[in-house]
């Protein structure tokens, strides 16, 4: 075979786990070499640079709620497949393997907690659970969340991390964004806030809609933030994106968040600022 | 004359049609014996058309939904509405004319009107970004939706999108918040709003002006989650295998009226909206002063209620057997 007509292999993405296994990991930013029990003491924040790694639903629950506070609701609420979807495979298949790999029913799992003994209604977006996209589940439990809250008058923290609309549930997905649009407009009604905290990465319909809504918006440092994902912007416009592009500093800049705040903080300031705007 | 643009299903049609006009045009000067074969023809296009149009591909209606004679939102504006004065500008950074927007009549009442707009052409569809909105178009349909809500007006908008435009100013400008808002305020909106997809529904794009008590298709015009080729790059790492996604997603105006997400489809003349404009800018008005008499009929309350009712009940899923 001639050398122009070899392809380059191994340039796929590999399969990666959240935060990887064994007993010691690089910083994916500064390449320090780190031992795991002290990341995970530090919330998966690398003490050398403060780099975010992404963790998962279970531990914002943990970092944002008090103790042993979540009832989880709704958890019984499972995606169907309205469109007999195939593509390289059945998007049932997809499902299955994403309840097996994250032990979890969907992207987002919805409850009723308490931040230093304030109860909240309390939202958190799961990305490894199909890229954290929103289909008909996730939608009906946010639109359950919100309606909760209202009803019982708490205060609603949502922690987004999403890739978007899902694909395999068509049209249903993309009425998503506007089905909590009508949730969020009865809600923002009432004396009641709603906060909305990005993370790595939040991007397509789900920032165009209900994490984009929030009377208050926060974001953890260095997330990846915006509408378009910067594959198709780059591809559009024909040209390398800026450093730092859709990063939460951008946005910060660009006036589009309150503030970002270190993982560290996040409770203390989730909490203070529902002090500000309850009490 | 130009040669008019022409999709691979269409261009037997279209040879035949030519034909037999210049067939008709020799037999008018000079008397030749050439009816027969004029009728024999006539039969043979007919029969054509019925075949090719009455087993279109979801790939076939995505290109329809863009084909570039077809209708656009001014031409339906012009056509269906009077009195329109066009408004400009969000008040905050510039006006994008990829989204038009005013005042004009509809059967004698005063509506507000939107739509994505495309344009005719390299030079217009340049001036038009090719109906790919920027975040200042979303924001001066928000600005003059509230205008339209304090002085009672009901909404009516047009969809033709590929999409909202990913670009780097878009992005800095907010294309999410800009979308986000609109939604959120359609929402609750204390008018009457109907929307018709009159080409492509790209997206979040569309529903940013999309979000209505009654939401109709033209026939061979397209709603997606994301366009096929996006998905097809996606799911099966080649834009290329773009009719296989349309396929799988369901993006046609049937599909969606079966999975009970639109009101109604709005049936285009034999061949296209394109093939007979006028026509179908009439059966748009029909259908639009329908449903647009209903709704003016209900108390507000009841009116966002029932929208809220629409979009609750958009969705589907079952509870686990534990």
């Amino acid at each position: 075979m001639a050398w122009f007509q070899k392809t380059k292999k191994g340039l796929a993405p590999k399969e990666k786990a959240e935060v990887p296994d064994g007993l010691w990991l690089k910083c994916e930013n500064c390449n320090e070499i780190i031992f795991r029990k002290e990341l995970q003491k530090n919330r998966f924040v690398c003490q050398k640079c403060r780099f975010h790694f992404r963790i998962g639903s279970r531990d914002y629950i943990e970092l944002l709620l008090d103790e042993g506070s979540f009832r989880e609701f709704n958890v019984d609420l499972i995606s169907v497949d309205p469109l007999k979807f195939k593509d390289t495979k059945r998007y049932t298949d997809r499902l299955q393997a994403a309840v097996k790999k994250t032990g979890i029913n969907e992207a987002i799992r919805t409850g009723i907690g308490t931040v230093d003994g304030r109860k909240i209604v309390f939202g958190v977006m799961d990305f490894e659970f199909f890229g954290g996209s929103v289909g008909s589940v996730v939608g009906e439990k946010i639109v359950r969340a919100v309606e909760r809250a209202r009803e019982q008058k708490y205060p609603l923290v949502l922690v987004s991390a999403s890739g978007g609309m899902r694909m395999q549930e068509g049209m249903f997905s993309l009425m998503q964004m506007a089905k909590t649009a009508c949730a969020l407009s009865e809600y923002a009604k009432e004396k009641l806030p709603f906060i909305s905290i990005l993370t790595h990465p939040t991007t397509g319909g789900t920032t165009a809609s209900f994490s984009m809504l929030g009377d208050v918006i926060i974001a953890e440092p260095g997330a990846l933030i915006g509408f378009a994902g910067p594959r198709v912007i780059k591809q559009t416009i024909g040209q390398d994106l800026p450093p730092g592009f859709q990063r939460s500093e951008f946005l910060l800049q660009h006036g589009f968040l309150d503030m970002i705040v270190d993982r560290s903080r996040l409770k203390d300031t989730v909490s203070l600022m529902l002090k500000h705007l309850c009490d | 004359m130009a040669e008019m643009f022409a999709l691979e299903f269409e261009r037997p049609i279209l040879d035949l049609e030519k034909k037999i006009k210049e067939m008709k045009l020799l037999s008018g000067n000079s008397k030749m014996e050439l009816d027969d074969e004029i009728a024999r023809l006539e039969k043979k296009v007919e029969k054509l058309r019925a075949d090719v149009y009455s087993s279109l591909t979801r790939w076939q209606r995505v290109q329809l939904a863009r084909h570039p004679e077809r209708p656009y939102t001014l031409d339906y504006i012009r056509r269906i509405l009077t009195d329109f004065l066009e408004m400009h500008g969000d008040r905050g950074y510039a006006d994008d004319a990829a989204v038009v927007a005013g005042f004009a009549t509809f059967q004698g009442r005063s509506v507000f009107v939107m739509g994505h707009q495309k344009g005719r052409g390299t030079k217009d569809n340049l001036y038009r970004n090719f109906g790919m909105p920027n975040p200042e178009g979303y924001r001066k349909t928000q600005r003059l939706m509230e205008l339209a809500a304090r002085f009672q007006r009901p909404i009516l908008s047009f969809i033709d999108t590929p999409g909202a435009y990913p670009g780097l100013g878009a992005e800095e400008r907010g294309q999410a918040r800009a979308i986000a808002n609109n939604l959120l305020l359609m929402a609750n909106l204390p008018v009457p709003i109907v929307a018709v997809v009159i080409g492509e529904g790209g997206s979040g794009g569309a529903l940013a002006i999309g979000l209505a008590d009654r939401v109709l298709m033209l026939e061979n015009s397209i709603y997606s989650v994301i366009s096929p080729e996006g998905c097809a790059s996606i799911l099966y790492r080649n834009s290329a295998e773009a009719p296989r996604a349309a396929e799988a997603m369901r993006v046609t105006a049937r599909d969606l009226e079966e999975l009970g997400l639109i009101e109604e489809v709005i049936p285009e003349p034999l061949g296209g909206a394109h093939r007979n404009p006028l026509e179908t800018a009439e059966r748009i008005r029909e259908t639009l002063d329908r449903h647009l008499q209903e709704l003016c009929a209900l108390p507000v309350a009841e009116l966002i209620k029932r929208r809220h009712a629409r979009y609750f009940q958009a969705g589907r899923w079952e509870k686990a057997k534990s």
